[in-house]
């Protein structure tokens, strides 16, 4: 990166210390999830581009401040408009599934907290 | 020639596009916590998201688990980095990529899956080339890897068109009113790879060597490489 890397210095713009590409695990799994598809040929890269497009577009009209760290948001939420919009899965299952996952979280942290057996 | 590849719709210059940004205050405690909790939730929206892809076998855990893999370790801009350098020592190859970049990523098997078009530009004393993607974050991930977090920026994508002297300035690049600065704006298309100058002092390297030198930044347009020695 620049060595004297002063647009990190502007109000709200994320730094880049060269640190991990993903700061979180689910940016990598959420990018996996669009390579996979674009692999196997169940989506295109003009595609992809513009729901992501459309997310960022919409956030940024929302007055919303795109940084780094929300970038996967706008991901997250353009690849689920994507897979549901086109019958790849439906919202509804999302939901069901979202709902057991953290229902699983919230027991398995309950179990934990009662000693776990 | 690149200029036949490229219509002037992908070239930008600084009055055709107006692009705005609203730029809010935000980051008190308060925010930071919340967005914490936020984020666990889009944890789980990808868990779900993986889970029932999985399920209808649109999607593999064990080669997902490959791509992050292949993205964080295998691909990088070292690979951007050794086709710059032989650019700089060999003006056949030069030649090539500058008439038809893909056809040379192709033959060198960098493609990656990315079926899109490859155009490398080049910086001279008199043309400084910068790349954005103002619609979101095209980029040459085959050679480069993933994009640094200020490409995908807000600020970023805007300014680097309205104001490209500006950005470059505040990377730390004064650039002379005698040189053009030509924006890219990279697409789902077309991705473009910015050669930077071969820096002075550099007579005499090998490729390896050479490659040392050419960081990330530089293959984006928003640095300049200094000269050795």
């Amino acid at each position: 990166m620049p060595t004297s890397h002063e647009l990190a210095n502007l109000p709200l713009l994320p730094r880049d210390d060269d640190g991990p590409v993903f700061s979180e695990p689910w940016h990598a799994q959420a990018f996996a999830v669009v390579v996979e598809l674009i692999e196997a040929g169940n989506l295109t890269t003009e595609a992809w581009a513009e729901y992501l497009g459309a997310a960022l577009k919409e956030a940024e009209d929302r007055g919303e401040y795109d940084t780094g760290q929300r970038y996967y948001h706008h991901w997250l939420t353009a690849l689920e408009r994507l897979v549901v919009e086109n019958n790849l899965a439906a919202r509804e299952d999302l939901s069901k599934e979202g709902e057991f996952i953290r229902d699983n979280d919230h027991h398995r942290r309950q179990h934990q907290l009662d000693g776990g057996h | 020639m690149a200029d036949d590849k490229v219509s002037r719709r992908d070239f930008i210059t600084k009055s055709s596009i107006a692009a705005s940004t609203a730029v809010t205050a935000t980051g008190s405690a308060g925010v930071h916590a919340a967005e914490e909790h936020v984020q666990s939730d889009y944890a789980v929206r990808t868990k779900a998201l993986v889970s029932v892809l999985t399920k209808k076998n649109l999607i593999n855990p064990a080669t997902m688990d490959a791509v992050v893999d292949y993205y964080e370790n295998k691909v990088g801009p070292h690979i951007g980095a050794r086709v710059v350098a032989r650019s700089w020592r060999d003006p056949d190859y030069r030649q090539r990529l500058l008439a038809d970049a893909r056809a040379v990523a192709r033959e060198d098997n960098l493609t990656g899956a990315q079926g899109t078009d490859l155009v490398a530009v080049e910086n001279t004393p008199k043309v400084h080339n910068l790349v954005v993607c103002t619609l979101c974050s095209c980029y040459p991930w085959p050679l480069l890897g993933l994009p640094p977090s200020w490409y995908k920026d807000t600020a970023y994508r805007a300014q680097a068109v309205i104001d490209p002297r500006g950005v470059l300035r505040k990377f730390g690049l004064e650039l002379g009113d005698d040189v053009e600065v030509r924006v890219w704006d990279s697409t789902a298309e077309i991705r473009y790879l910015v050669i930077p100058e071969r820096p002075a002092g550099t007579e005499g390297m090998s490729e390896a060597e050479l490659a040392s030198l050419v960081t990330r930044d530089s293959m984006i347009g928003a640095e300049k490489l200094e000269s050795r020695g």
